[in-house]
């Protein structure tokens, strides 16, 4: 876990690899693409990138009709803005029909940092997880970002992919064996499991480490997919583990929480603790002070898994 | 120019599509009346005379795509759709129906012919300057038509679209508005003014005509004159009357989503002389 990097970063780099690679890779911004790096892909192919200026909705409906008329358009702006201003043109012009377009939104989560909660999206995740035909990808770092936008570009369907402002530290290495749908065990462990996704998978691994001193053996088991759940790795961490923390950078309502909770629920009910946002909105501030602001780190996981542990020895 | 023979000829085509949609409507005992009819001319001059589509190949990569984003007048694109051969006209009666490939607004994953999943308004004319752009990409000769309701201009999305098809200059693409002057609540101007539709669209950057919805001749005429004109996307405002063709039904807003009772529906083909 040495070197940081943001994963819109590796996404505007395999984004323009692809466009290399498939001349019909199309790219769609909203008047981000500085941001969301899409920028890179408008330079080298200005005939392939359509920028619909700051009209979100209008974005979608294009990217549907350039799916529909054989392209495939990758349409990229800040996740607050993708999940909540576009999300009925999600579902109706995409979704819906199953459409072969993906929906790759930056800044992510509370990470956007300064610009405070009006850009935080804390319930992106639960908003799309909850639409039929929709893939929700959330990657972990960069190596997973590049590695899922070229699966992404070979998937056939809508997909929802979140990615992030900050830099983050690499979790995987470059060309690991990635798949949709897919979970990862990233550590392992017999006490607990730290079910996690996006930027709190490192976290977890740092708190895994902190919870060993202690005599407490804690697996990582990392979900970037987001929808479809890996079902079977969640139950066998259950069933092994008998106990799971879940972290997030998203709402404990609806997002990974929520759907390992119902996966439990259904099929091997055992003690969960929820490391998310409980039912806030985010604010102002540094992405570091945020994430310590509202719990989202190491300390706070280790914490969780104490709790989880009294209540799976009841 | 259309010779008197093929006027007459899409007239009665016309006329047996309203029949068509009227026994639809009546069998589904639900849908939408009123804008099936307003637009029912225009619908029949684009699939049976401007449109280079093959029934018999639906994917046909060089055709020309249709949006309807007046999605609630699905029943009037059905009744093209079987007359045009895309399926059997025995279908038809299966509108709105559960298993029915004939959904209650047009969806493109269950029924041949249609191009684009439309019926929340607003949205079909962003998906039309997408597969205008498409067509270009692939550097084919395709034009892609599609049909606003004069209410549905409401909607903000449509300006975006409009913004973006004068911004990519998609003269391969071509609107038709069809302004009967009636939403569900009432009248449009009272509900929320939409006038004027012509200048809006101008000031956009909009290549514009305005015709008759009802006269075939002139609507042919625009569309050959969009179809000629290069440079920006085309919008053709074409005046209409809701329900036309039935006199009960015409100008009247509450027969928006109403269907034909089974006695408005013997005295509607008795009109159409189809009893």
């Amino acid at each position: 876990m040495s070197e940081k990097i943001a994963t819109r970063d590796a996404y505007g780099k395999t984004l323009l690899e692809l466009g290399r690679e498939n001349s019909k890779i199309v790219v769609l911004d909203a008047d981000l693409s500085g941001s969301t790096k899409t920028g890179l892909f408008a330079k080298e192919f200005p005939e392939r990138f359509f920028n619909a200026g700051i009209a979100e909705a209008n974005m979608v409906g294009m990217a549907a009709g350039l799916s529909a008329g054989g392209m495939i358009p990758f349409a990229s702006t800040f996740a607050v803005f993708a999940s909540g201003r576009a999300f009925e043109q999600i579902r109706q012009s995409l979704a819906y029909p199953r459409l072969n377009a993906k929906i790759v939104a930056t800044h992510g989560g509370i990470t956007v940092g300064e610009d405070g909660g009006s850009h935080q999206s804390v319930e992106d995740l639960a908003i799309m997880r909850a639409l039929p035909n929709m893939t929700v990808l959330c990657p972990a770092d960069g190596p997973e970002t590049a590695a899922a936008v070229r699966a992404v570009a070979e998937y056939d369907g809508p997909v929802y992919m979140r990615l992030g402002r900050a830099k983050v530290p690499c979790v995987f290495e470059e060309g690991f064996d990635y798949r949709i749908g897919a979970g990862k065990l990233v550590r392992e462990g017999t006490d607990l499991t730290f079910v996690t996704t996006g930027l709190m998978t490192a976290q977890a691994l740092d708190a895994a480490c902190i919870l060993e001193e202690g005599g407490v053996s804690a697996r990582v088991v990392h979900l970037g997919t987001v929808k479809p759940l890996d079902v079977d790795l969640v139950l066998k961490a259950a069933r092994e583990t008998g106990a799971l923390v879940t972290a997030e950078e998203h709402s404990v309502i609806g997002g990974l929480g929520g759907a390992v909770c119902e996966t439990l629920a259904e099929g091997f009910p055992v003690p969960v603790e929820r490391v998310g946002l409980r039912d806030v909105f985010g604010q102002s501030g540094t992405a570091e002070e945020l994430l310590l602001h509202y719990g989202l780190t190491p300390a706070e996981l280790v914490e969780a898994a104490q709790r989880v542990l009294k209540r799976k020895s009841r | 120019m259309l010779d008197e023979q093929k006027v007459q000829e899409l007239n009665d085509t016309a006329r047996q599509l309203r029949v068509d949609v009227l026994k639809m409507l009546n069998t589904a005992r639900s849908g939408h009346t009123g804008g099936s009819l307003s637009a029912l001319d225009v619908l029949t001059v684009l699939f049976f005379q401007t449109m280079r589509h093959d029934p018999t190949n639906p994917h046909w990569p060089d055709r020309d795509r249709f949006v309807l984003s007046k999605g609630h007048a699905a029943p009037a694109l059905y009744a093209c759709l079987a007359h045009g051969g895309y399926f059997p006209p025995e279908d038809l009666k299966t509108l709105r129906r559960l298993g029915s490939h004939l959904q209650g607004h047009p969806d493109m994953r269950k029924t041949p012919g249609v191009e684009v999943c439309t019926g929340s308004l607003g949205q079909g004319l962003s998906q039309a300057v997408g597969l205008s752009l498409a067509a270009r990409l692939q550097k084919r000769s395709s034009r892609t038509y599609c049909l606003l309701g004069d209410g549905e201009v409401q909607e903000g999305q449509i300006w975006e679209a409009a913004m973006a098809a004068a911004h990519y200059q998609l003269d391969n693409l071509c609107v038709l508005l069809d302004w009967n002057g009636l939403q569900i609540d009432g009248e449009v101007q009272k509900v929320m003014g939409v006038t004027p539709l012509g200048p809006k669209f101008l000031a956009f950057g909009w290549h514009v005509l305005e015709v008759d919805g009802h006269d075939i001749s002139a609507i042919n005429r625009a569309l050959d004159e969009a179809a000629r004109y290069s440079g920006k996307p085309t919008m053709i405002v074409a005046r209409t009357v809701k329900g036309k063709g039935v006199p009960f039904f015409e100008h009247k807003a509450n027969y928006h989503g109403v269907p034909p009772s089974d006695d408005e529906l013997d005295r509607a083909l008795e009109h159409l002389g189809h009893s």
